[in-house]
């Protein structure tokens, strides 16, 4: 490497941090596992490899952190039939290969839909400013990307522009996994960019009713296993609480600007994850002193017209969902790797950058390679 | 109807694919015998070997597309007099003959550019001290083609012939200099993605650097498209062996670290155009390096990789953290969006 290496990409300090790992795992002397609820921490987990540093006993579980994988059917259906009802149609490029009922939007851009891929919300308004079309902006993404739309939103827009939201929140999914019958979670790894919206309070109501630690954690490979050391810790001690391990972007309230701009814009509903479940609250609609930019409200969308039909026998084979809800792995999938690939998603973990499976592909696989070569 | 896909030609397995589907099957069932025990089709090399007395008459060509044609650190002119020039040294040839320069032109362009892009092919002739010696040039109607093609084919004499199947467990891996410069530079380019500082393709013909350490290398090949990954992935199938790569020890700038986090693209994934992989014999590793080191285009040359008789045909990859399997790229990366 010929620039210095981060301070947080130290691999002494990584080797001397999974020692203290593998010595609190000892002391709990049986195997547990623990959640991550983020696309980015099982970016940098795979990247680095660092499952060949987690102790055995240990399962670090990606649990449904990928906005794009948990969208649903039927919302991906209306962004196509929307598109094909002649409106462009901006969003984000993951979005794009993302199976819906009968098509994706990507087949709905091949038949001569008008799709944009933007990079964020604000190129959306700019389309739509030097634009005469109805422009909706097909807005995906958790909180963090929330906050984004609702700016926008609050700023003014053309009156060409609105917005379809299938904006995600992330809090009221943890509870629902956390009761999963079968639910092996002792901790989880909260999303450090996430908290620095809604601030480490969040998460204070859930570990109270859970009796499991959550902690907050940086995305830099030392983030992740000094978060994973906090996590066990707490574990071995038996006392829940909310630990903030990025105190360097992250504070307790949060940035309260932000969270105004979001809960003004948005309300949260109850709505279906793909492959989680129904979540109360885990779904961010916009409220309706906001009608006249709601995608849903300005144009009708006839769902039941793609109904019809019977999904293939390949998605059927498909286990996003329990990948998603931590009690399966992309190893465990008949699909991955074979019919299942980037360039042929069957199912949505393969369609996103941060989906599990897209990022066991990309790495290499094998993700807890045995430390000889 | 199947039709080609624009993987099919991003220099990964599934251009590979198409390939050995399509072209090498039928090709590599004509008689070949004027090869004389050389290299042909069916070895999928940098190019040809046929044996002359006690040399071998190196051939290679290649056609030149790029998007945007000028890019920073280089324009599609020195890219198809140094990749044909390359390929030529992969092989052990680094005197070259003579290149043919083949130019297919959509009707409109500008004739100003295509000036540029003749200086910039007549500099790298002389940097690599190869002539053109024919060439041809085709018009076609507008919409037709996408600016301008360069095909550019080479021949060469070697007494010694490289090949990219050579490493046997044991052999150290090289790379000639830092990587991802020329994919990162294009792929910024083609994106309107503004860096401050220098990131510059590398594009550059290599045959007197590799004219320096010829003689001791077990095989070779230039990390084109596909990058590093995909070429060492190459070597390591044809050769038989597995490779560890130390991630620490492949030279990156920093500004290809940037724009490769920016964009979610591994820098070992991305296109270079004047670096070598080399495979040498563990004894020889230091003596190469200290020669590399000399030549302008080796300042940065380093000792990467090991290969194990473990895992043919894999790339292990030691982050410094931990291993992984270096995973070989299907077709071109593509920035990451979201």
């Amino acid at each position: 490497m010929i620039d210095t290496p981060l301070q947080f990409r130290d691999p002494a300090l990584a080797h001397a941090m999974a020692a203290t790992l593998k010595r609190l795992v000892e002391q709990l002397d049986r195997p547990a596992a623990v959640m991550h609820v983020c696309g980015s921490h099982e970016q940098a987990i795979a990247k680095f490899g660092l499952r060949s540093l987690f102790p055995k006993a240990l399962d670090v579980i990606m649990g449904p952190g990928c906005p794009v994988c948990v969208t649903d059917v039927p919302e991906v259906d209306e962004g196509v039939l929307l598109a094909r009802q002649g409106v462009r149609l901006a969003t984000f490029g993951d979005m794009l290969r993302v199976p819906g009922t009968v098509a994706s939007l990507a087949d709905a851009q091949a038949d001569g839909a008008k799709i944009d891929i933007i990079y964020s919300p604000r190129q959306a308004v700019e389309i739509a400013r030097n634009t005469t079309d109805e422009v909706v902006l097909f807005a995906s993404g958790f909180e963090t990307t929330a906050v984004a739309t609702a700016a926008v939103i609050l700023d003014d827009p053309p009156p060409n522009f609105s917005v379809l939201s299938a904006h995600k929140y992330i809090p009221p999914v943890m509870e629902i996994v956390a009761e999963m019958p079968g639910s092996r979670i002792e901790g989880f790894l909260a999303a450090g960019h996430a908290a620095v919206i809604t601030g480490s309070a969040v998460f204070e109501p859930f570990v109270e009713r859970n009796r499991v630690p959550v902690v907050i954690a940086g995305f830099e490979p030392m983030d992740i296993l000094a978060g994973l050391v906090e996590l066990v810790d707490l574990i071995l001690a038996k006392t829940p609480r909310v630990v903030n391990m990025f105190p360097r972007c992250v504070t307790r309230e949060g940035n309260l600007a932000a969270q105004e701009q979001l809960w003004r814009v948005f309300r949260p509903i109850g709505g279906r994850w793909r492959g989680i479940a129904h979540v109360p609250n885990g779904n961010l609609r916009l409220r309706d002193e906001f009608a006249h930019v709601d995608a849903r409200k300005r144009f009708t969308i006839d769902l039941p017209s793609l109904w019809d039909f019977a999904p293939p026998a390949l998605a059927r084979q498909c286990i996003c969902g329990d990948i998603m809800a931590g009690i399966r792995n992309p190893r465990d999938c008949r699909l991955f790797n074979r019919e299942c690939v980037p360039e042929n998603p069957i199912g949505a973990c393969m369609v996103s950058n941060e989906g599990t499976c897209k990022i066991w592909h990309l790495y290499g696989g094998v993700p807890d390679l045995e430390a000889s070569a | 109807m199947n039709r080609v896909a624009l993987k099919q030609g991003g220099g990964g397995r599934a251009m590979r694919a198409l390939i050995e589907k399509v072209f090498v099957r039928d090709f590599a069932t004509l008689p070949q015998h004027e090869l004389n025990g050389g290299v042909g089709i069916s070895a999928m090399d940098d190019g040809a070997a046929i044996k002359l007395g006690d040399d071998w008459l190196v051939i290679t060509t290649d056609s030149h597309v790029i998007h945007p044609i000028f890019f920073p650190g280089g324009d599609i002119g020195r890219l198809s007099i140094s990749g044909t020039v390359n390929d030529l040294a992969m092989m052990g040839a680094t005197r070259v003959l003579g290149l043919t320069c083949s130019v297919i032109l959509e009707e409109g362009f500008s004739l100003e550019w295509l000036e540029v892009i003749q200086r910039s092919m007549v500099e790298a002739c002389i940097e690599s001290n190869a002539p053109v010696v024919t060439g041809d040039t085709k018009v076609m109607g507008r919409g037709e083609l996408d600016g301008i093609v360069i095909n550019t084919t080479g021949i060469g004499l070697t007494r010694t012939l490289v090949r990219d199947n050579g490493l046997s467990a044991g052999d150290r891996i090289i790379v000639t200099g830092s990587i991802g410069e020329h994919g990162l530079a294009v792929m910024a380019a083609r994106h309107g993605i503004e860096i401050d500082g220098d990131l510059l393709s590398d594009v550059a013909p290599m045959n007197s650097m590799i004219a320096t350490i010829v003689g001791d290398v077990t095989a070779m090949k230039d990390p084109t498209r596909g990058g590093v990954s995909s070429a060492l992935h190459e070597m390591a199938s044809k050769s038989g062996v597995g490779i560890v790569l130390d991630e620490r020890a492949v030279p990156v700038l920093p500004a290809v670290r940037a724009v490769g986090e920016l964009l979610g693209i591994d820098p070992l994934h991305v296109a270079n155009e004047g670096k070598a992989l080399l495979g040498v014999r563990a004894g020889a590793a230091q003596d190469v390096l200290a020669r590399l080191h000399q030549h302008p285009l080796g300042r940065r040359a380093a000792i990467i990789g090991t290969c194990v008789a473990e895992r043919p045909g894999s790339i292990v990859l030691d982050t410094g953290f931990g291993k992984r399997l270096l995973a070989e790229p299907e077709g071109e990366p593509l920035p990451r969006i979201c």
